[in-house]
């Protein structure tokens, strides 16, 4: 089954063009990064496929239906399906870890707040949060905590799409392995698609099936990654032939 | 398949064979999930298989409850994926830690006084830092940023001019008005050229243009600050060897003292001259007539009194402004806060020094 279909998307800001008429697949429980130079609109087209911001032209197809054919009730159906998780966190700093994860819960159901407690609570668990941090507010976490806090909240309602920018960003490199490990945990038990803006090469090799390569304003080549690493193209070869990218390919093969 | 379509409840029924748990149990379903999977069902041990067709984490939350309240006995007939994501749910033991315990009363009476001290420390320490800086811009006066100053002058003098003289203009025809009425009755026209002026010069210009300062300049320098102070812009300043007080705090305390006074004095003219309007037409008193009895009747002493107070306003409103940015601490709801108090602070302590004023040139005779 396929889960997202971008068709001939276009995105402009102003004169500046971002992408055009790129396309791109995905299918259900694939594990997909976006890569490519910085400002090649890798974030625009996750907010793009998390119907945060609606592309200039083209058609997005999620879980088989197109946002075109959808009414508001079809698109806040469907958001509910996908789970974003913002590059700095961006919970809620007036609520607590806790209550982050329950307000999702709470303005789609009708449920007791012991239940509600404690099917977030669980969340908190699935992503290896400390049970102390549930009382915490976001700005008393650290960098590491911030993060598995906002991927327990985007797990709130169990989407079956997780969209993640920079993930690993700013984590040491064993919480940003930690981290990953965790996203194959769950990718592996909670029947879910994952996609990820992502700089870290380690997490390319050890998280994805495939990796989409942006540029040219469009998806040069979508591979798995010891593929795209022999990939001819020019940029390709340029963004993985650096030392940091070889060492990083070196060590995994050790 | 379309996700919206699974419409199928979750449900348990008894078949011949025993219990059977059908449906979709997900979080789409979760209201119903909630009454399904808490039941104690009667009977020893329990016989039950699983025709359930899509199960997630929030309702493997609720499958287990029902299994666990039912002698732990797992129903037969789950798929593999199902029974992964029961053992993966059921390996945490989900217990919802208790809350840091609140305050008792005297422990909280006693928070409450060390943090008002603590407040009351820290705006003494702001004072005095500031003062010191004062006095080492005279020492040197090139740490003044122009362009920050000239910057703060644009923007909280000028771009005011149009709402301080419309509301200025709008006060004064008001006064003029409302005195109007009183005074025909009496006769008496001609007093309205000193109840305008007087008002105006000595209490309501300095007045409304503090408080419409403090609602636009003092809100916007307590949420700058509060903002910077939290993407740690402050301490970047620091580290880089300057003086955040230099570059935030001192443009805006010497530009709004030096506009102040500019604003106050037209308010002055913008009263005046909504007082006279209002006087030719409702009371007949011609602006030449007008104008030649303010020039004989009124002295210049009154306009010395409304300006003094300016810069005194000034430097109130710029203090609690920046104080409040500066001390705001965690996220989007501290701004928030800060501001606010930017402004009731700011407007309380103009009206308590305007009232010092009155008494103070109560007692000079002026």
């Amino acid at each position: 089954m396929t889960v997202v279909n971008l068709k001939d998307i276009c995105t402009r800001f102003g004169t500046h063009e971002v992408h055009r008429d790129l396309s791109l697949t995905v299918e259900k429980g694939e594990r997909l990064a976006l890569v490519g130079g910085s400002g090649c609109g890798k974030s625009v087209l996750l907010s793009e496929i998390a119907l945060l911001r609606q592309p200039d032209a083209g058609d997005i197809e999620l879980f088989g239906l197109s946002l075109q054919s959808l009414n508001q009730s079809g698109m806040a159906h469907l958001r509910k399906q996908i789970g974003m998780m913002f590059q700095q966190g961006a919970l809620f700093s007036s609520l607590t870890v806790l209550e982050n994860i329950i307000l999702p819960l709470r303005e789609h159901q009708r449920l007791s707040e012991s239940h509600l407690q404690e099917l977030a609570m669980l969340k908190l668990k699935l992503t290896g949060l400390p049970d102390i941090a549930a009382w915490k507010y976001p700005q008393e976490l650290s960098g590491g905590m911030l993060k598995r806090a906002a991927v327990a909240r985007a797990l709130a309602l169990d989407p079956a799409l997780l969209l993640l920018d920079e993930p690993t960003a700013g984590l040491d490199p064993a919480g940003a392995s930690d981290f990953d490990e965790m996203l194959l945990e769950l990718h592996a038990t909670l029947d879910l698609t994952l996609i990820l803006v992502t700089h870290d090469l380690d997490s390319l090799w050890r998280v994805t099936s495939h990796v989409a390569f942006l540029g040219e304003k469009r998806v040069l080549a979508k591979q798995p990654m010891s593929v795209l690493s022999e990939n001819s193209h020019p940029d390709i070869q340029h963004y993985f032939s650096n030392t940091r990218a070889r060492r990083a390919a070196i060590e995994l093969e050790n | 398949m379309a996700l919206s379509h699974k419409t199928e409840l979750p449900t348990l029924v008894l078949r011949d064979q025993g219990y059977c748990l059908t449906g979709h149990w997900t979080t789409h379903h979760i209201q119903a999930l909630q009454r399904v999977g808490l039941p104690r069902l009667k009977g020893g041990t329990i016989d039950w298989y699983s025709e359930i067709q899509s199960l997630d984490t929030n309702g493997a939350v609720f499958l287990l409850k029902l299994i666990k309240n039912n002698g732990s006995v797992w129903p037969k007939g789950l798929s593999t994926a199902h029974e992964r994501l029961l053992n993966y749910v059921d390996q945490y033991a989900i217990e919802v830690p208790a809350k840091a315990p609140e305050l008792n009363m005297l422990a909280d009476i006693g928070y409450r006084a060390t943090q008002t001290l603590g407040h009351g420390r820290e705006l003494l320490e702001f004072f005095g830092r500031l003062s010191a800086l004062l006095f080492s811009l005279l020492l040197n006066p090139r740490q003044l940023k122009i362009k920050m100053l000239l910057d703060v002058v644009q923007r909280d003098g000028l771009h005011a001019v149009p709402i301080i003289a419309l509301l200025a203009f709008l006060l004064g025809a008001v006064i003029a008005y409302q005195g109007g009425l009183q005074l025909a009755t009496y006769g008496a026209n001609i007093f309205i050229v000193e109840l305008v002026s007087l008002t105006m010069l000595r209490e309501l210009a300095p007045l409304i243009c503090a408080i419409i300062v403090a609602g636009r300049s003092g809100s916007s320098y307590a949420a700058q600050l509060a903002t910077m102070q939290m993407n740690q812009e402050v301490l970047a300043l620091r580290s880089l060897g300057q003086d955040p007080f230099a570059w935030l705090i001192l443009p805006k305390l010497l530009g709004l003292m030096l506009v102040m006074p500019l604003l106050t004095l037209l308010s002055m003219f913008a009263g005046i001259a909504g007082g006279m309007v209002v006087a030719s037409l409702q009371l007949g008193l011609s602006p030449l007539e007008f104008l030649q009895r303010f020039g004989t009747e009124v002295g210049v002493i009154h306009v010395w009194v409304g300006l003094i107070k300016a810069p005194v306003f000034a430097l109130l409103i710029v203090n609690v402004g920046c104080m409040q940015g500066l001390l705001a601490k965690g996220g989007a709801e501290a701004v928030g806060h800060s501001t606010t108090r930017s402004v009731v602070q700011g407007i309380f302590l103009v009206i308590i020094a305007d009232a010092l004023f009155s008494v103070l040139f109560a007692q000079l005779g002026w």
